[in-house]
């Protein structure tokens, strides 16, 4: 069953309650995620929030303790089956042969998937292509760089036509130019293809590039969810940051920024404010210009999501992981 | 059914391309055999002196031992590539797939069906080589042949039962010498009525392992011995179903889909 | 001189409580002597009966002396192994760096296998004694006997270290067990080298080897035999594989 076959069916994700306990430790406790067809949902959080035991229970691999979750329209329980045939997984960790070249890589997957004969073949080359692996597609999989592993693994799942496609932190590890390319086809998938997307990551700049809508989790529970616009609005307005060409002006300036927000932390050097909405940075600019007040550098800070994390949870995403331990 | 038999030689397919492609896993298991055979038949010979040794060519009566020793390195291979499976993730990967559990299970025996073949092949020409006589003749030699194969196959699913069961390949490996004590305690080197020692009789006597090794000796040295090739079997096929039975049920743990 | 003995005694103190913190590295080395003498003693005893094989003490003494110095080789090539991991993991190149005297680090690995061996000797002759070997010789026979086991097993670490130390990985494991298995079974295992013929005879006959085993043989049967070129072939290894290892160790000190 591909595409084609479930275009009729909702192509979402919806899920209610869904919890999953291993003996004593509450992995997942009780979440609910809406999901379109065709969108980009991030699930961001810390190591050990539950992000892929998420991932493994909505594809399957992992029963729920409690809740319920449908995947294209079929219950993750009940319809196992038929939800494999409808989604694409690339987990955590890019599970290879490495024995297999890429090649057979994919001859495997889709004759399992029952895709045989001139249709497999150009299926192969055609996903080869794509994730720039038609070079090295007859070499064994153990000769690969990371980033070839993990194009090899998203090959993978595509191999079947999917509408759903389940990454779990797939740029973990990659250097920015593998990381840019994935987010590049993902990007691509969603938007030409309809594909709906669930991407795992502890990336605050993966979410924030390539979500549509964030859900950041933390203990099992999903702390907060929207547009990453959205959240980061929510929680607080930009930053402007101003260093003096001279620093004995630090007052007079000091004093011309009260106008435009409250004062918070900057480098050495350097005074901020966190704008009030009695102006913008062009407002700032033209202030400092009035007074002759010269700057050496002048910044503007957005909210990021890890401050929206700070926000919701206390701690910042990337030193959470730490304190987990 | 023919769904399950395409599975099956997906499955068995890789698997035997993944140990064809580790020249390091399948030399020794076919070079090692040889060589013990090569030696422990020559050391030994002084006993085919003893009253009541059934035979003169303690090369043809020791032959079996290089099959049961090549069956345990193929228990050792398959139940190490399938903990490499397990530990990499792929497993995971394939329980995305529609694959059958039970393909899984058949597919991954055809590694060890696989090298069983080829060391069952390159033993018995290199005894027939040396001068052994099969006394049951070519079809004797058939179905020493077959033996070994089910032999090795049934030790190949007892490797991945462990593997099921430890997850890891150190895990089979820390088994190896179990399976190994198996085999000595058998009368691999004496027949059984010729040894000695009461206890070490006993234990060999109801050891499974002696009587798949008396099934190819009978057709080695004996001619057709229903009895021997009828205990051979029996218990050949009770191990691979046995071990078949385990790994199914240790794979629905490890293999959690719904 | 005094500083080699202490790097010596750290090294080994080290890698005999790496050994007792993980039974997966203890067990085998333990288990398979024991197994091996069980089935040659216990399988083929029987073999005393063959025509012309004479060995007043009984078979069980007769393979107990074969179980002893395979025992002491291979735990000479287990340790070997320990030697490989070190050099994979790293840890090697901080001793490299840190012992003031080379010569100590051979010496530490020789002595955590002598440890590791005596251990495996105790409970091998504790499980011979238990099941009826009878001892035909006295305190010196059994002195020569496990004097010729010990230099066997410093023998067996000095030719795995010599490999370890060139290879530096623990893929070089077979290579460090096959050429020792193979020399040990190419002399008389089972039956005496009277009784061996062919071309097992001729090739047992050349085995330096053949001459450790009759004579620890002779040594537990009170009937010594072949002492001064038993000990010299053993002092000659003892002295070959001592320069292997110590090359072995200046080549992987200059690879960095």
């Amino acid at each position: 069953m591909g595409r084609a076959d479930t275009q009729s069916r909702d192509a979402g994700i919806e899920v209610e309650g869904l919890v999953r306990r291993f003996k004593e430790v509450e992995a997942v406790s009780g979440i609910d995620i809406s999901i379109r067809p065709g969108e980009i949902y991030g699930f961001l959080g810390p190591n050990g929030a539950g992000k892929s035991t998420t991932v493994h229970m909505l594809t399957t691999l992992l029963p729920p303790t409690a809740g319920r979750a449908t995947v294209a329209g079929f219950d993750v329980v009940r319809q196992g089956p038929q939800v494999r045939a409808t989604i694409g997984a690339a987990l955590q960790e890019a599970a290879l042969d490495p024995f297999l070249t890429g090649r057979e890589h994919l001859r495997l997957g889709a004759s399992l998937h029952g895709i045989r004969g001139e249709r497999r073949a150009r299926l192969i080359e055609r996903l080869l292509e794509r994730v720039g692996l038609t070079q090295a597609g007859d070499r064994k999989v153990r000769t690969y760089s990371g980033g070839m592993k993990r194009r090899l693994d998203l090959a993978l799942a595509l191999i079947h036509d999917p509408s759903i496609l389940f990454l779990d932190e797939p740029t973990t590890g990659l250097d920015p130019q593998s990381r840019s390319a994935l987010w590049e086809e993902v990007g691509r998938l969603a938007r030409d293809e309809g594909v709906t997307v669930f991407l795992t990551t502890q990336y605050l700049e993966e979410a924030d590039v390539l979500a549509d809508r964030v859900g950041i989790i933390d203990h099992g529970r999903i702390v907060a969810e929207g547009t990453p616009a959205q959240l980061k609005a929510e929680i607080g307005r930009a930053t402007v940051e101003v260093v003096p060409e001279d620093t004995e002006e630090r007052v007079r300036l000091a004093a011309l920024l009260a106008h435009f927000g409250t004062e918070t932390a900057a480098r050495p050097g350097a005074f901020a404010v966190q704008l009030n909405g009695h102006g913008a940075l062009a407002d700032v600019i033209r202030a400092l210009d009035r007074e002759d007040l010269r700057a050496a550098e002048i910044n503007l800070h957005q909210p990021t999501l890890d401050d929206v994390f700070l926000a919701k949870t206390g701690r910042k995403l990337e030193g959470a992981e730490d304190e987990e331990e | 059914m023919s769904d399950l038999a395409r599975q099956v030689g997906l499955i068995a397919h890789r698997s035997l391309v993944r140990t064809a492609r580790q020249p390091g896993a399948w030399i020794p298991p076919l070079l090692f055999p040889l060589m013990l055979m090569a030696v422990n038949s020559n050391g030994l010979r002084a006993a085919t002196h003893l009253p009541g040794f059934p035979t003169t060519s303690f090369l043809g009566f020791f032959l079996p031992f290089s099959f049961m020793q090549g069956a345990l390195f193929a228990s050792g291979i398959a139940g190490v590539d399938l903990a490499r499976d397990i530990d990499t993730g792929f497993l995971n990967r394939l329980a995305l797939t529609p694959v059958r559990g039970s393909a899984l299970l058949l597919g991954q025996v055809g590694g060890a069906l696989g090298l069983g073949t080829v060391q069952g092949l390159c033993y018995l020409g290199v005894a027939l080589a040396a001068g052994v006589h099969i006394d049951a003749g070519a079809g004797g030699a058939l179905l020493i042949l077959l033996l070994a194969v089910t032999v090795a196959a049934g030790f190949g699913a007892l490797g991945l039962w462990l593997a099921l069961r430890t997850g890891s390949g150190e895990g089979v490996q820390s088994q190896f010498p179990l399976l190994f004590f198996l085999l000595i305690i058998s009368s691999m080197n004496l027949p059984r009525n010729l040894i000695e020692v009461s206890w070490f009789r006993d234990l060999a006597t109801i050891n499974p392992v002696s009587y798949m090794i008396e099934a190819m000796r009978s057709l080695v040295i004996q001619g057709w011995n229903a009895q021997a090739l009828a205990l051979g079997f029996g218990f050949a096929l009770a191990l691979l179903i046995v071990s078949m039975a385990l790994s199914s049920r240790q794979l629905r743990y490890r293999m959690t889909r719904t | 001189m005094r500083s080699r003995f202490e790097v010596a005694i750290a090294l080994a103190y080290r890698q005999n409580t790496v050994l007792f913190k993980n039974p997966s590295l203890f067990l085998p080395p333990m288990l398979f002597p024991l197994m091996n003498f069980v089935a040659f003693a216990g399988g083929l005893s029987r073999l005393r009966h063959v025509p012309g094989f004479e060995f007043k003490s009984g078979y069980t003494a007769f393979q107990f002396v074969f179980v002893l110095l395979q025992s002491a080789a291979f735990g000479g090539v287990f340790a070997g192994f320990g030697i490989a991991r070190d050099f994979e993991r790293g840890f090697a190149k901080r001793l490299l760096v840190s012992a003031p005297h080379r010569g100590g680090i051979i010496m530490g690995y020789a002595l955590a296998a002598l440890v590791r061996w005596v251990m495996i000797a105790v409970v091998l002759t504790i499980v011979a004694l238990i099941a009826h070997m009878r001892v035909g010789g006295d305190g010196v026979d059994l002195f020569g006997l496990f004097a010729l086991a010990i230099i066997f097993n410093q023998v067996g670490l000095l030719w795995a270290a010599g490999i370890a130390t060139r290879i530096r990985s623990v893929q070089a494991g077979p290579l460090m067990q096959t050429p020792v298995f193979m020399a040990l079974f190419l002399a008389p295992v089972y039956v005496p080298l009277s009784l061996l013929s062919g071309w097992i005879a001729a090739v047992a006959r050349l085995n330096p080897l053949t001459f450790l085993i009759e004579s620890g043989r002779g040594f537990i049967d009170g009937n010594p035999t072949q002492v001064v070129a038993a000990f010299s072939i053993a002092g000659c290894m003892l002295v070959v594989f001592a320069i292997w290892a110590r090359t072995g160790l200046a080549r992987a000190e200059r690879a960095g």
